[in-house]
């Protein structure tokens, strides 16, 4: 009996190998157990469905994005250090190769598809209505279905560490490696078919704020009055629209190959394993700017905001954003120069590629000139800001030495490569969601974050990056490849990696010290009672923090770019107090119902998902098949909004003193 | 609606059909900006069964499996079928819910005698050993055709619950929005076997 | 129902769509199995008449003119079919290099 039962956990619980995964069950158990604890103690579990797992409220699901996104860094950021600490030293033998090539497959899935894809949903679910004056978004049902999709697919890619076994041929996932033959346990299945899960999800996100960017502005918002981040974020919206099915298909196809025999990426039987290159690059190009063009918006936001100036070159922004787009399209050779395509393939390619150059280059000077003789205000985001332009030029501009085809040849699959993508990636996306959060916070929760603890943070995190990556430039060029899960002494890489190892640990601390803000701030909060805590310029600043459930008591009336900023200060007028609502324009406001069907359909989803990667087909065809019945009572359901009346709306305003 | 509340949408004031009342505009736009998604998704799958075309692996190549009959009696039923479900929007602009079910019903028959046309050609292959394991090319060619087909499945099932929804609550904005939005899909569906039909059966005869 | 654009009592459109689209599958199947053109020619041609069969659908079944404010959903649709051309014009191009390797 006990020992049958042994041999089941070493089957699907892999208890064989040892204490990281023991210690890892105890962990995850204790960890549930704890929530359910709280929850149950403190009677939580019917505030918890009622206020948040059946939300459609935007802002709502906006933090759950981020509370997620802030877990997946936190894990991601574990496997990183895991790999830092491997990599310390020459010939360590902490890790075995079979585990540092799954450490470093989830650190890369998680951190691109699970940290800031939703970490920039979320500062686009908080902030995209707000600023363009709508109540929700054209979809809000759907949107509540991306969220949940989104944290389904994240628990199925999560629990592969302790059920099978995590996904090992790295984030891109190449074949044949990742094919049936060459990888035969669940591990990759969990990767195709999570990321699948949340991939449906982020199209879902894209059409949704697509429509609501496009359909639902106030009135007098033209297209070119908009702000800076709404822009950033249609453009980004239309790149995932475009982008991710092909994701959705590339995926597919490889789950063919594994569970039902097809040929595509096999080295046998006609199969070409370079496709898979090649068509993960038509997304996985694009899907750089996904996450990039949303953080060029916030830093928009926040370097206009705290220069007190209006953004430079507002048309140039929007056709360098437009150009990075399509060009965004054109460009994914370079990821694979060294596929040996010939010279008029690599040459149209690193032609493209250096052209994107241009566009970004234009952004920076427009940064730059903004906060020009700009009163320049040194808030822990327009930190985050200027720390972003001469860390993610250095970024940019190895890139460009990458796109250089030939020298590309040497460049390739080495350090030099991993310290430029994480110069753009951290530099770029997650100094820009930092910037966000803390931009932000007042508006989603009425409170400000501790800028002294935050300026700490900022310090330290950003220091430490530089000390972790800029080294990896050099051992780059002294010849460590990437994905090498241990090197030789004498190399002369063991200083370099030593002190890349202590940065990653500084990174670390930074983190945990601005987690550490969060919690100091919700316990000592400073409350923005104003609603406009920094001097805003655009309309999220014009209702009181946190915004109330329907967001504008009164659809506000749009004059020009930074439509608030010109409520305040009216041309040829005395300043005056703006703050009031118009008692006798307040009418009855319709708003969608809450559902607990996205919750429920997103379980369906993770039941089906965790039956297709063990081919258990008994619980992946139900699991489906709920699914869809889930969507066929969606198109039954005829009422399902509601009103709020004029008096709960004086009364919510009056107590936010705006009456 | 009363003309005093304020809606979470902004009413559609032109003199677009019932469908575009309501909140219908920006759902049927929506819809469209997913059929472009849908035409990404479809390039995907025909660039990938063109670069597989000729890796036949020593199997049958397309000229030696493909049967001319079989994919022009497909590509008329569901070019008929179409046009029906144009006729049913048509009907429904009309006010007409009798129409509608009539047309709509000629329709889900057509895209069924499609269906089964096009398994019992899947079976087929597969019998005489042509299956998605045998080569790159058919691996391709059963999950291109075969991912517009299980389209059509879930596009008749969907026709059939928004039906009943006609036939319960008559020609609403709602149900007539949701009609015409199944119709876009099915005649996106034509859309895309236009060029199954062009790229995979024509072409697979000539080269 | 006020805003509803006059019918005409005969399905004109879509009768007409209906013929050309059966002419044009017509016209396709002709061309590739009864006329004696090179393999490029009859490629090119059948795949112009698919074009025409995608207008006939979009312009007469699809209402694809009917819109509410700028014609959002063309621009989206010609974004479309630019990255459909894209994929699919650069995945044969970028893996013709096999031709070369092996």
């Amino acid at each position: 009996m006990l020992h049958s039962l042994l041999q089941l956990g070493d089957k699907y619980f892999m208890w064989n190998e040892g204490p990281m995964i023991w210690t890892s069950d105890v962990l995850i158990v204790l960890t549930s157990l704890g929530i359910i604890g709280v929850l149950t103690y403190l009677k939580r579990w019917n505030w918890l469905w009622k206020e948040w797992l059946t939300t459609v409220d935007h802002k709502k699901i906006g933090i759950m994005y981020i509370i997620a996104a802030f877990a997946m860094f936190f894990r991601g950021g574990m496997d990183g250090l895991i790999i830092r600490a491997q990599l310390a030293v020459p010939n360590n033998q902490f890790l075995n190769a079979e585990h540092y090539d799954q450490v470093f497959t989830t650190h890369g899935t998680i951190m691109i598809l699970f940290m800031a894809m939703p970490f920039i949903i979320g500062l686009m679910n908080i902030a995209v209505p707000l600023q363009i004056g709508a109540r929700d978004v054209a979809f809000p049902y759907l949107n509540a279905l991306s969220f949940w999709l989104f944290f389904f697919a994240a628990l199925l890619f999560n629990i592969s560490f302790v059920i099978g076994g995590s996904p090992d041929a790295g984030w891109t996932s190449y074949a044949p490696l990742a094919g049936p033959f060459y990888d035969t346990g669940v591990g990759e299945n969990y990767y195709l078919i999570s990321l699948q899960i949340t991939g449906i999800g982020t199209i879902a996100t894209g059409i949704n704020f697509l429509v609501t960017i496009l359909k639902m502005r106030a009135p007098g918002m033209t297209l070119m009055k908009m702000p800076m981040f709404t822009w950033s974020i249609l453009v980004t919206s239309i790149i995932i629209i475009f982008a991710f099915p092909v994701l959705t298909v590339t995926l597919a196809l490889l789950m063919f190959d594994r569970l039902f025999g097809a040929q595509f990426f096999s080295v046998t039987h006609g199969g070409l394993p370079m496709m898979w290159a090649n068509l993960f690059w038509i997304w996985g190009h694009p899907e750089v700017y996904i996450v990039i063009l949303p953080a060029f918006g916030v830093f928009s936001e926040v370097v206009s905001t705290f220069s007190h100036k209006r953004l430079f070159g507002y048309k140039a922004m929007v056709v360098s954003m437009v150009a990075i787009a399509i060009l965004s399209f054109t460009t994914w050779v370079h990821h694979f120069f060294t596929m040996g395509a010939g010279a008029s393939v690599n040459s149209f390619f690193s032609f493209s590629t250096m052209l994107i150059a241009v566009p970004t280059g234009v952004k920076m000077f427009n940064w730059l000139f903004t906060m020009y003789k700009g009163r320049i205000q040194f808030t822990t985001s327009m930190l985050w800001a200027l720390a972003f332009i001469p860390n993610f030029l250095i970024g940019g501009l190895t890139g460009v030495m990458l796109a250089v085809a030939p020298a590309d040849y040497q460049y390739h699959n080495s350090y030099f490569l991993v310290a430029h993508f994480h110069y753009v990636l951290i530099a770029g996306t997650v100094f820009g969601v930092f910037s966000g959060l803390y931009y932000w916070w007042p508006k989603m929760f009425g409170h400000i974050l501790n800028e002294k603890i935050g300026k700490w943070a900022f310090w330290i995190f950003m220091i430490s990056f530089n000390m972790t990556f800029m080294p990896m430039y050099f051992l780059g060029l002294m010849g460590m490849t990437r994905r090498m899960y241990t090197y030789p002494a004498g190399l002369g890489w063991g200083p370099l990696n030593m002190i890349e190892t202590i940065g990653a640990l500084g990174m670390g601390l930074g983190f945990v010290v601005m987690v550490y803000d969060i919690v100091y701030s919700i316990r000592h909060p400073e409350k923005d009672l104003t609603g406009d805590p920094w001097d805003g310029r655009t309309l999220e600043w014009s209702i009181p923090s946190p915004a109330p459930e329907y967001n504008f008591a009164v659809i506000p009336e749009v004059k020009g770019i930074d439509a608030y900023w010109m409520m305040k200060h009216p041309k040829g007028q005395e300043p005056e107090p703006t703050k009031a609502v118009d008692k006798s324009k307040i009418r009855p406001i319709h708003m969608p119902n809450n559902s607990y069907r996205p919750f429920i359909i997103s379980v369906a989803f993770f039941v089906a998902g965790f039956g297709f990667i063990w081919q258990w087909y008994w619980l992946g065809i139900p699991g489906l098949i709920v699914v869809v019945i889930g969507l066929f009572l969606r198109s039954f359901e005829y009422d399902d909004e509601h009103f709020i009346s004029t008096e709960e709306i004086v009364q919510t305003e009056t107590a936010a003193g705006r009456l | 609606m009363s003309v005093h509340m304020e809606s979470l949408h902004e009413p559609t004031t032109s003199s677009l059909p019932l469908e575009y009342q309501e909140d219908g505009n920006l759902k049927i736009f929506g819809f469209w900006v997913f059929l472009a998604a849908e035409v990404v998704l479809f390039s995907t799958l025909f660039a990938t069964y063109l670069v597989f075309h000729g890796n036949v692996a020593g199997g049958p190549t397309s000229q030696q499996l493909f049967d001319i009959r079989g994919f022009t009696i497909e590509t008329f039923l569901l070019l008929t079928s179409s046009f029906t479900m144009g006729l049913g929007t048509y009907e429904m602009r009309r006010q007409n819910t009798k129409g509608v079910v009539v047309w709509v019903l000629i329709t889900v028959l057509l895209g069924l005698g499609f269906l089964g046309m096009e398994i019992s050609e899947f079976s087929h292959y597969v019998s005489i050993g042509a299956n998605i394991s045998r080569s790159a090319f058919l691996s391709a060619f059963f999950v291109l055709v075969g991912t517009h087909g299980s389209h059509v499945t879930l596009g008749i099932f969907w026709i059939l619950s928004i039906l009943v929804q006609v036939m319960r609550k008559g020609i609403t904005p709602k149900t007539a929005r949701k009609l015409f939005v199944v119709g876009l899909y099915w005649h996106f569906l034509d859309v895309v076997w236009v060029f199954i039909f062009t790229v995979v059966y024509l072409t697979g005869k000539v080269m | 129902m006020s805003g509803q654009p006059s019918h005409e009592g005969f399905p004109w459109k879509h009768v007409i769509g209906f013929v050309l689209s059966i002419l044009l599958t017509v016209m396709a199947l002709w061309l590739v199995f009864s006329m004696q053109l090179p393999v490029s020619t009859e490629i090119v041609s059948i795949l112009v008449l698919a074009v025409f069969q995608v207008l006939i659908q979009l312009l007469l079944f699809m209402h694809l003119t009917e819109r509410d404010g700028p014609a959002y959903h063309v621009i989206s649709l010609i974004f479309g079919a630019f990255i459909a051309f894209t994929i699919v014009g650069g995945s044969i191009w970028i893996m013709a290099f096999r031709s070369m390797v092996s």
